[in-house]
This record gives C-alpha cells, sequence and structure tokens, in this order.
C-alpha cells in the first residue's frame, strides 16, 4: 500500500469516529430523552441539559479534537503543511 | 490600512475596535442619564455600528479577483472563526432563537442541536477538501470535479433557490430592526438595510464581507451576552445563569403543572381576534413530549438542519478564505465555538423570560393575575399598541390564564431588557446587535448568489475569456441586483409566500449534499450520476414540499395531505437526500468509471499538501 493509501485509509477511520461521536451526541441520546430526564446534572433534567447546552458544547470539543487528531495524521504520512496560518 | 502586516494587526485593530464599542455603549449610558430620548439613543445606536461597517466596505475595496472572490487566502483562522458565526447567525436566530425556545421548550430545541451540530459535518466531510481544491465557488467544485457546463449549472440552480428563499428572509429582518430603531416605515427600513448591506460588499467582494463581518459579531455577540448576565442576576437566577439555572428550570416545571398547559382551538383564537404571528406557551419547557412519533419528530428536525448545514453554500465557502487546509480544519471548531457562545445563552434568555412573566411571586410575573391589572403596565401597552403582545380572556374569569396570554417570539429578545428593569440604553444595544446579525447573514448569502452567478454561469459558461476588470463589473452588478430584488420581494411584505428560513436548509441538503460529499469521498462518482441525483434531489425534494405545505397543496394537488412519516414541510429534505443519493450511485454505476485525470485530481484533494488543483483563476 502506498503512503497515500495509507494516509487515507487512516484519514477514513477517523472520519467514521468522529461521526460516530457525532451522532452519539446528536442523534442517539434523544432517542432516550424521556429515560434521560430523569436524570438531572447541574440541577437540570439531563435530557433538556443536553439539547439546551451539552451536545452542542461535545460538538466544539469534538470539532478541537478531530482538527488536532487528524494535523498528527497529516504529519505521519508527511502531508503536514507548512506553518502558515 | 489593509496592506502589508495588516493580518498581523487583526487582534490590535479589532481589539481597540472592541474597546470603542464599549467606550461608546458607556457614553450612550451617560446620554441616557443626561436625558436624551430612548428613540435617540436606538438612532445613534444602529446608525454609528452601519457607519463603521461601512468604513470597512469601504476600505477593503479591491481591483483583485482573489480578493473579491476568496478575500485573498489570507484569513486568520480564529477571524475566520468569528466572521463565519456572524456568516451564520442570522437576524432571526438573534431575535427568534430565544423566542423559539420559549415557546416551544424541549421540542423546539432540536434546532439548537441542528443548527450546530451540522458543523462537525462541515468539518469531516467537506471544508478542508473544498480549501485544497481551491474553488472559488461551491458550483465550481462541482463543476471541475465532475465535469461540463451542465452540472455546474444545475448546482448554481440550487444554490441559488436555497439562498434566495434564505435571503429575503435576512433583508427582511434588517428592514424590521431599521425602521423600528430608526422610526421609518417599513418599507422604508427595507432599502436602508439593503444599502448598508451593499455598501459592505460591493467594494470589496468577500474581503469586505470577512471584515465588516468579524467587526458584526462582535457587536452581535456583546448585544446578547450583556442582557443575559444581567438579567439573570437582576431576576435572582445568578451571575452566570448556563451553570445556575437548575431551580429556576424546575420552578418553572411546577407553575406549568399549576397553571396547565392548555393547546386553544384555532376557531376560539379567531373569534378573539389574536393578531397573526402571535404565540402562547402549549408545550413543555423542559419536560420530553412521549411516544415514538415525538423522538422522531426531533431526530428528523435535527437530522434536516444539520445536513443542511453541511450544503449552505454561503457557510462553506468562508473557509475557501482560510491559508491553509490545516486553517480550514481549526476555522470550523472556531467557528463553532463562537456560535455555541450565542447558542447556549438562548435558552437561558428563554428560562429567565418565561420565569420572570410566569412566577406570581415575582415583581414581573403576570400570568395569574386579574386581566386589568395586567393591561395597566406600561410595557403591556406599548407592545399591544403595536399588536405584538395580546391578550384573550378565553373563560371570561378576568384573570390572565398561561393560554391567554399571546406574544410574537421577537418580544422575548427586544422585550425582556425592559420587562427586567434594564436601562433602555440596553435596548439600543439590542438594536445594533439584531442589525448586525441580520446584516451579516444577508451580505453573505447575497454574496453567495452573484459570486456563483458572475464566476460560474458568466465567467465559466458564457465568456471564459472576459478580463479581469470585466468579471470584477459583472460581479458587482449580479450583486447589486440580488440584493434588490430581494429588497423587492420583501418590502411587499411577499416574504409568506416563500415560507419558513428552514426550507433554504432542505432545499441545500436535497440537491448539494451527495454530490459534493460523493466528489470527495466517492471517486467512482461520475458527472451523469451527479446531474441526474442533484435533479432528481431537487425535484423530489420541491414536490413533496408542495404536496404537504397546506398553502400550495390546495391549488396543486386538490386538498389538504397529512404528512407522511410526520415529515412535513420543515424536514422535506428527508425526501429529497436520499433520492438525490440513490439515482446518484445508481447512475454512477451504470454509466463509465470517470477518466484516470479525474481521479487523481480526487486524490490530490484528498492530502493537504501540495498545489490546489484550481490556481489562480
Amino acid at each position: 500500500m502506498s503512503n497515500k493509501d495509507a494516509y487515507w485509509e487512516k484519514t477514513k477511520n477517523h472520519m467514521f469516529v468522529t461521526l460516530a461521536l457525532w451522532a452519539f451526541f446528536s442523534l442517539v441520546i434523544f432517542m432516550f430523552g424521556s429515560e434521560l430526564n430523569t436524570m438531572s446534572f447541574l440541577g437540570y433534567p439531563l435530557a433538556y441539559y443536553m439539547t439546551a447546552q451539552g451536545s452542542l458544547l461535545a460538538f466544539v470539543i469534538i470539532l478541537f479534537w478531530t482538527a488536532n487528531k487528524q494535523e498528527k495524521i497529516d504529519e505521519e504520512h508527511g502531508f503536514s503543511e507548512r506553518g502558515d496560518d | 490600512m489593509f496592506k502589508g502586516d495588516f493580518i498581523k494587526n487583526l487582534p490590535k485593530i479589532y481589539g481597540t475596535y472592541t474597546g470603542g464599542f464599549l467606550v461608546f455603549i458607556i457614553l450612550m449610558a451617560i446620554a441616557e442619564q443626561a436625558g436624551v430620548s430612548a428613540k435617540n439613543i436606538g438612532v445613534m445606536f444602529v446608525a454609528f455600528t452601519v457607519l463603521i461597517y461601512a468604513a470597512i466596505g469601504y476600505l477593503s475595496r479591491t481591483i483583485n479577483v482573489d480578493a473579491y472572490y476568496v478575500a485573498g487566502r489570507q484569513v486568520p483562522t480564529v477571524f475566520n472563526g468569528m466572521a463565519t458565526a456572524a456568516d451564520w447567525m442570522s437576524g432571526a436566530s438573534f431575535v427568534a432563537l430565544a423566542g423559539g425556545v420559549y415557546f416551544g421548550g424541549y421540542t423546539y430545541m432540536a434546532f439548537l442541536v441542528g443548527w450546530t451540530g451540522g458543523y462537525v459535518l462541515v468539518a469531516t466531510l467537506m471544508a478542508p477538501y473544498l480549501r485544497k481544491f481551491g474553488c472559488y465557488t461551491v458550483p465550481d467544485f462541482i463543476g471541475t470535479r465532475y465535469g461540463g457546463n451542465l452540472v455546474r449549472a444545475c448546482s448554481v440552480f440550487v444554490l441559488f433557490i436555497a439562498s434566495f428563499t434564505y435571503v429575503t428572509a435576512q433583508i427582511n429582518a434588517t428592514g424590521t430592526i431599521a425602521s423600528r430603531a430608526l422610526g421609518i416605515p417599513f418599507e422604508a427600513g427595507v432599502w436602508v438595510g439593503l444599502i448598508s448591506i451593499l455598501i459592505c460588499s460591493m467594494l470589496g467582494g468577500m474581503r469586505a464581507v470577512t471584515w465588516t463581518q468579524v467587526a458584526q459579531y462582535i457587536v452581535l455577540i456583546i448585544a446578547y451576552l450583556i442582557p443575559v448576565f444581567w438579567i439573570s442576576s437582576n431576576v435572582g437566577g445568578g451571575i452566570f445563569p448556563h451553570l445556575m439555572l437548575g431551580d429556576e428550570v424546575a420552578r418553572l416545571g411546577e407553575l406549568e403543572q399549576q397553571f396547565g398547559l392548555v393547546k386553544n382551538s384555532a376557531a376560539d383564537m379567531k373569534a378573539a381576534g389574536v393578531p397573526g404571528g402571535l404565540k402562547y406557551i402549549s408545550g413543555s419547557h423542559s419536560g420530553v413530549p412521549e411516544g415514538g412519533m415525538a423522538v422522531w419528530k426531533y431526530l428528523s428536525l435535527a437530522i434536516c438542519m444539520m445536513v443542511g448545514t453541511a450544503s449552505l453554500p454561503h457557510i462553506l465557502m468562508r473557509y475557501f478564505t482560510t491559508p491553509s487546509v490545516r486553517a480550514a480544519r481549526k476555522s470550523v471548531a472556531w467557528s463553532l465555538f463562537f456560535i455555541f457562545l450565542l447558542y447556549s445563552s438562548a435558552p437561558m434568555l428563554a428560562t429567565l423570560s418565561k420565569l420572570a412573566l410566569m412566577d406570581p411571586n415575582l415583581p414581573t410575573g403576570i400570568i395569574g393575575k386579574s386581566i386589568s391589572e395586567v393591561q395597566s403596565i406600561e410595557w403591556v401597552q406599548r407592545w399591544s399598541e403595536v399588536k405584538q403582545v395580546f391578550i384573550a380572556d378565553f373563560n371570561g374569569d378576568g384573570i390572565l390564564q398561561l393560554n391567554e396570554w399571546f406574544m410574537r417570539g421577537d418580544v422575548v429578545v427586544l422585550a425582556t431588557p425592559e420587562v427586567a428593569g434594564l436601562p433602555f440604553v440596553i435596548s439600543g444595544l439590542v438594536f445594533a446587535g439584531g442589525m448586525a446579525a441580520a446584516m451579516s447573514t444577508a451580505d453573505g448569502l447575497v454574496l453567495a448568489i452573484s459570486n456563483a452567478l458572475s464566476h460560474d454561469i458568466y465567467y465559466k459558461i458564457i465568456d471564459p475569456k472576459a478580463d479581469t476588470a470585466k468579471r470584477l463589473l459583472v460581479a458587482r452588478v449580479l450583486l447589486v441586483i440580488i440584493g434588490a430584488a430581494g429588497a423587492y420581494i420583501a418590502s411587499f411584505r411577499l416574504t409568506s409566500i416563500l415560507g419558513s428560513v428552514a426550507w433554504a436548509f432542505d432545499f441545500a441538503m436535497s440537491g448539494l449534499f451527495f454530490p459534493l460529499v460523493l466528489g470527495v469521498w466517492w471517486k467512482r462518482a461520475t458527472r451523469q450520476g451527479a446531474i441526474a441525483g442533484i435533479i432528481a434531489g431537487i425535484v423530489s425534494g420541491t414536490l413533496y414540499l408542495t404536496w404537504v405545505f397546506p398553502k400550495f397543496s390546495v391549488p396543486m394537488w386538490g386538498g389538504v395531505n397529512t404528512p407522511f412519516l410526520g415529515i412535513d414541510h420543515l424536514r422535506f429534505g428527508l425526501i429529497g437526500a436520499p433520492i438525490c443519493l440513490v439515482v446518484m450511485v445508481v447512475v454512477s454505476l451504470m454509466t463509465k468509471a470517470p477518466s484516470p485525470s479525474v481521479q487523481k485530481m480526487v486524490d490530490d484533494t484528498r492530502i493537504p499538501t501540495g498545489k490546489p488543483i484550481l490556481g489562480k483563476q
């Protein structure tokens, strides 16, 4: 397998992991809204908290994490751009 | 000023700007104490900020194609994040989001998840690859990747429908705010709004829009957060509402029990003469509605908004302006962070505002009091006069019940500062923020449409030999025409025929999502597949919309139809996008695989280093 193919393989897997996390926080937890709402977080019912704030925050964290991870993959395969940003 | 080390000086420039704006707010507060009328403070807030945007627009003028279309690809990560956040958060987000949560509660908050979660799709599936590609517009990518004028024209068509649906609502919002703040008729307000929008974009294209959007973000976020924190500490919600409103949310649940959530019949509301567009609380604030259908309604709305976000050209094109692929990825994260600051505050504002009106123990509470008493409150009188609030005594007991209080969603943001006893300077600030939000989104949309028409239709299809001066002239003329067309429709209040802003998301996801994703992620996708997919997606989605939306279905299909599987007019992308995917895959597999040169182009798109596919054009 060429370096390019190996790089793309890793990038693809990373994409699937990111989308799995995304699906968990955007869809899966809200399938169980009524159950979650019986628990509480910071005094808020949990499902309410997630839709008002929690999932939004999770997306922000996922995005920073995924960008950093992808940069590491770039570096490993020598596709890292010189710092110009 | 915009030469040389301008980019290095950005933090200093915008830091000074932010400081200057804060000083301006303090000056206005002093002016209010000194007896300047509330109306004049509103005028000064809007006029001052709009003049600054116009100055930035003028200073960013350019005769360079790269600067006009993609801001010279030198916008740093964090600043591009701010610009995207302003581009994204519309007048509707600013004035109506908290109102939506106020009335819709948990069910409505599917929008919050949808309008933020979409950025994960943008970052993983699209933005870095489109940046590497080096295109000027979204149809530029589709046209080059699949090859040919037909597929390019199809994607411009989808972009036009989606963005135009959105832009009239934005110009409408600028008009509303300008007319209220400046005290001029709505029709005049629309044209004032349009001129402000054009000054910010016409001379400098994407470069001017970028730097004004950063300035607009700073104004809008200050204007949103100051009132939220201030109201919260005024009504006893604590100084940091995001972490401290648990008890308030629980209290709202108790009050809902006490007053009861009653659904009014349409006939009752008509008989009482409730003005159009006003709403009442009928859903639980934090309670999750029971049943599989309710869950599906929540999820399907979130899916449409997320996938739609990842297909909206005016957002995607913001990531064409970063210096590198890596910067594009990081920039998506920063965008969402800046959006999060406002979106996570909207439910808190809704909670505070709802509690202020509902809790009989608070001095501001009105529900459960006698109607004559409520009608004598000053702010109720003022907003009743302009038909923004309304009281209907359905049961005739002279006591205001929860279902008898009607209000327009915007009032939550526009009037809560007043209700909670904040000085008028805050209301002036809110006007300036709403104006910034509406203008920044309108700018981005008008530019997305006119760039696609000038670059993809005029330059790439009609006259590929046109020189730079001619191309930029055409781009600017189209910008004015598109803006004027949007303002014309808005000024005649024809916006109701264009329906909801959510439609823009559904149109975009029906016709653009899969052609964009598969263009990068599936080498086997062919031109014929893309053309068939775009057409099938947008046509099926639009037909379904006409079938399910009563205003269209009665004349076209002869009656009102029950939505299929709960897919109503807000969710028609769930019909269009899957059809687009299936047609695109089937047709691609039936046609010859793309040539080796196209396959190599896709390979090059996938790695961050190396030359962009499209260089300077």
